[in-house]
């Protein structure tokens, strides 16, 4: 058994899965000479005629541009750039309806032509010299993009690092019509053997096979011819069958291998391009001149003079049929590429771009439209007709229901959208149309699910930095915080709340142990009224120590005594009645109070009120003959120091005779204090002392105020 | 003597096999994607709110919950039939309330606005782009489309525009291409 290799060499050919005999009506252009067509007035060079990205514009409306001058720059590795066909003027950078199915506006340059075809600089590269580096550049540079219809970046194809062992060169051209690239073989076989050469100095395949189909007898001769030279060279005549140029059936044809689903040619070992790419490497690397033209089939039966013809890149299809003597019919279409993969054309204006193969304008007898699209009979002609191996049936149920995990199942992706499925419906169903919508559809769900994945990413990335924010600024509030604290523990203070606190909870605990003891409650109020007596004493002191020091005599008191004593008086009978009222309270229901101090407080309170009041009057009282105290508030300083003091005194008294002078309340009603109900009580006189002390407060704020 | 030994025989066997059975059990197990992380995945992860969640991870959680699974208008029938797979219930139309969109992405009237900041809070997703008193713009490709930056602009300078169809994005029409050819 001969190694593959060997096989190769003899020349074995194998077969693949399906495929279709169409009439092929190539002889309409393929013995013909190439047309060499005017230059059109405009030209419509879009920016991007390849599958990537397009590049920067490098040129301003209104410029001048030499022939074959960058329009974009080449700044990614994904793009190529666009030249001018020709010298002339930049009429406008706008938008044109693309050659696409879509038809949808794509951005063009609109050219002028000038006639004078000036071309730029050239620098010819010399292959023997030129590193693989250059060469590659170059090949991108001239914006040479695969042209059997895809229009891959062939500086990608030729700059691949894996190792090659087979380059394939594809001049199959298998589809119905077209004949451009027999043209180009017949025409120049040399160049496409040096774009060949050029080609095998960069990828270093074992053997190159170029594959033709039996029915270009000429371009075989042609190419053979150029070969001889070239040992590892194989021109290999497949026989006609659509669709034999696919990159994976020609593979498979040629090598008997079959590239994995998914995967790529370069993954087994092989590269293929397109004759008229190489002719176009050719072209560029020795003679600098970039991808602005190319050979075009215009055929079809309402052409007067179909053939092939040499159109620059931006050329309108209506140009290029009326140089081949368009004859429109009512309800013409044209078809940009071949019957079987091609598109219809919206309007004529569409540009010839670098994968632009044929344009065909059949007549109405040659190319009906279909017919109406019946159901499905599972026939399976379509099955036995896939090149691809696939179950276009299942696919078409599949794609009906939108069913994209099972079109995944049955391999939607390796469908090559020949149309051999649709061709042999008996059902004339348009089987590819609903797998490029299923396709586009998955397109647009896999976009969607990335994006949804992006923006999950950015989202949580968003809602992390809102959390580490939000965690800083309470580490940093909490930080503040401790500072401070410690700050204040440092300068001794304390934290003023918690002090507070502290007093708060004193507070209640006493009350607490107020409310379960009256006897410290006794001893509280006993305390107090010490106190007070002290306090009493010192004011006395001061009061009597600041009138000494101001009116270096006493006399003021002794002269208006009478006064800051009947208000003292008043209000200790008004103190007084209030207490007797509580005492009487307290001695009807005794118990209540001493069980609560609460009340006791309120009947101070009570008192407190009443004692304000009877101030307020002595004030009223002030007023009415206030000649002394208005004129010096100090005097009522000092009344009120002595009311606090006969208060005291009283107090002191009462404190003293509690008991033996029980009975005595009518001598010591001269004291004015006539304490007679409350000596009953000590606390009593002390909250009448208390009051006492507030009223003549009281007096004394009020008669300064009047005073400021 | 033979039945003892048979029955510890197996007995040995039985302890040894399931000793090795739940070691494996650690070993080698398995973290098996939570509902919730499964069902947030298929969501279209807009953080629009028109479920009526702060987003799609609570509409996650909730579905997981026994939530309606058609309330996302932005998933549209895609994201429902994925979800009635993944819960195991019936496919809905999608709520008559939430009509499905159009896709859409802000734009903001750039002389008009403020600088104010207010969309930048509100975006989702970090695309809008600006500085307080500078002008805002919005990463159209980052955009999810979701109009949560429409109500905080002070001064209505921000539009929803409908995404261009571009020629990667264009869906195939049905009758654009004859591929018959008849002899």
């Amino acid at each position: 058994m001969p190694s593959l290799f060997q096989q190769i060499q003899a020349g074995t050919l194998w077969d693949f899965h399906g495929g279709i005999h169409p009439p092929v009506r190539k002889s309409i252009t393929s013995r013909k000479p190439i047309g060499l067509m005017p230059l059109p007035s405009r030209l419509y060079v879009p920016f991007r005629q390849h599958i990537g990205v397009s590049g920067q514009i490098l040129v301003t409306q209104g410029q001048y541009v030499l022939k074959g001058q960058a329009l974009t720059s080449a700044d990614n590795a994904m793009t190529v750039p666009v030249h001018s066909p020709t010298s002339g003027t930049i009429l406008a950078i706008t938008e044109h309806t693309s050659p696409h199915p879509s038809a949808l506006p794509e951005k063009v340059f609109v050219i002028e032509p000038d006639g004078l075809e000036q071309w730029r600089p050239r620098q010819p590269l010399n292959i023997a010299t030129a590193d693989q580096q250059m060469i590659l550049e170059r090949i991108q540079d001239s914006g040479i993009a695969g042209m059997g219809g895809a229009g891959f970046p062939t500086h990608i194809k030729a700059g691949m690092q894996q190792p090659v062992d087979y380059l394939i060169v594809n001049a199959v051209e298998c589809e119905p019509y077209i004949s451009a690239d027999d043209a180009l073989m017949q025409e120049a076989p040399t160049t496409i053997v040096k774009g060949i050469d050029i080609l095998c100095k960069l990828l270093n395949p074992k053997a190159v096979l170029i594959g033709i189909e039996e029915d270009k007898p000429i371009a075989i001769a042609a190419l053979k011819a150029a070969c001889s030279q070239r040992e590892h060279y194989f021109v290999r005549p497949v026989p006609v069958k659509y669709p034999s140029g696919g990159e994976k059936q020609l593979i498979q044809l040629l090598t008997n291998k079959e590239v994995p689903a998914g995967r790529r040619p370069a993954d087994i070992g092989i590269v293929m391009h397109n004759v008229g790419t190489l002719f176009a490497v050719a072209q560029a690397v020795l003679d600098d001149h970039p991808l602005i033209s190319r050979i075009v089939t215009v055929t079809g039966e309402t052409l007067l003079n179909p053939q092939n013809v040499h159109a620059l890149l931006g050329t309108p299809v209506a140009d290029l049929l009326s140089f081949c003597g368009f004859q429109a019919e009512p309800q013409q279409k044209v078809i940009m590429g071949g019957p079987m993969m091609g598109f219809t054309l919206p309007d004529l204006s569409v540009p010839v771009v670098k994968t632009t193969n044929c344009i065909l304008a059949p007549s109405a007898q040659e190319l009906p439209d279909a017919g109406p699209e019946l159901d499905c009979i599972r026939c399976g002609a379509c099955a036995d007709a896939c090149p691809a191996t696939l179950l276009p049936q299942q696919l078409l149920w599949y794609s009906k229901a939108k069913d994209h995990d099972k079109l995944k199942e049955y391999h939607l992706s390796d469908c090559i959208e020949c149309g051999a499925c649709a061709y042999v419906c008996p059902s004339e169903i348009p089987l590819v149309q609903y797998y490029r919508i299923a396709k586009a559809e998955i397109r647009e769900q896999q976009r969607e699910t990335l994006k949804a994945e992006q923006a999950k990413a950015r989202f949580e990335a968003r809602n992390a930095r809102l959390e580490a924010e939000k965690q800083a600024r309470l580490a940093r509030n909490q930080q503040l915080a401790a500072e401070r604290q410690q700050n204040q523990q440092q300068t001794g203070a304390k934290d003023a709340v918690a002090e507070a606190l502290a007093r708060i909870k004193a507070k209640q605990a006493e009350s607490i142990a107020e409310t379960s003891h009256d006897a410290i409650v006794a001893e509280r109020e006993l305390k107090k009224q010490q106190a007070r007596e002290y306090q009493a004493q010192k004011a006395l002191k001061a009061a009597t120590e600041q009138i000494g020091e101001v009116d270096a005599a006493p006399t003021p008191v002794s002269e208006d005594p009478r006064q800051a004593a009947v208000a003292a008086a008043i209000a200790r009978a008004k103190a007084k009645k209030a207490a007797t009222e509580q005492v009487g309270e307290a001695a009807t229901a005794p118990t209540p109070v001493s069980e609560d101090p609460r009340q006791a407080a309120v009947a101070a309170a009570i008192a407190r009120a009443k004692a304000k009041k009877a101030a307020t009057e002595q004030v009223g009282e002030a007023d009415t003959a206030p000649t002394p105290v208005s004129e010096d508030p100090r005097q009522a300083a000092v009344a009120a120091a002595i009311a606090r003091a006969k208060a005291k005194k009283a107090a002191t008294e009462h404190a003293s005779e509690q008991l033996a002078q029980q009975e005595h309340d009518v001598p010591i009603s001269h004291s004015d204090t006539a304490p007679a109900p409350a000596n009953e009580d000590p606390r009593q006189a002390a909250v009448a002392a208390a009051i006492a002390r507030a009223k003549a407060r009281k007096a004394a704020v009020k008669s300064e105020g009047e005073e400021g | 003597m033979t039945l003892m030994t048979a029955l510890l025989a197996l007995g040995i066997l039985a302890l040894l096999f399931g000793a090795l059975l739940g070691y494996s059990a650690i070993r080698f197990k398995v973290e098996s994607d939570p509902l919730v992380e499964q069902i947030d995945d298929i969501l279209p992860q807009t953080q629009c709110g028109q479920c009526g969640y702060p987003g799609c991870r609570p509409y996650a959680e909730a579905i997981a919950n026994g939530d309606e699974i058609n309330k996302c208008p932005p998933g549209g029938e895609a994201t429902i039939k994925k979800l009635a797979e993944l819960m195991g219930v019936e496919a809905k139309p999608l709520n008559a309330a939430q009509e499905p969109s159009i896709k859409r992405v802000a734009f903001i009237r750039e002389d008009e606005c403020i600088g104010c900041t207010k969309c930048i809070q509100a975006c989702p997703v970090d695309a809008i782009l600006g500085a307080s008193k500078l002008m805002h713009t919005v990463i159209a490709d980052e955009c999810t489309g979701c109009d949560l930056c429409v109500e905080p602009c002070p001064v209505d300078c921000i539009d929803m525009i409908p995404v261009p169809v571009t020629a990667e994005r264009w869906k195939w029409d049905l009758q654009a291409i004859p591929v018959k050819l008849v002899e």
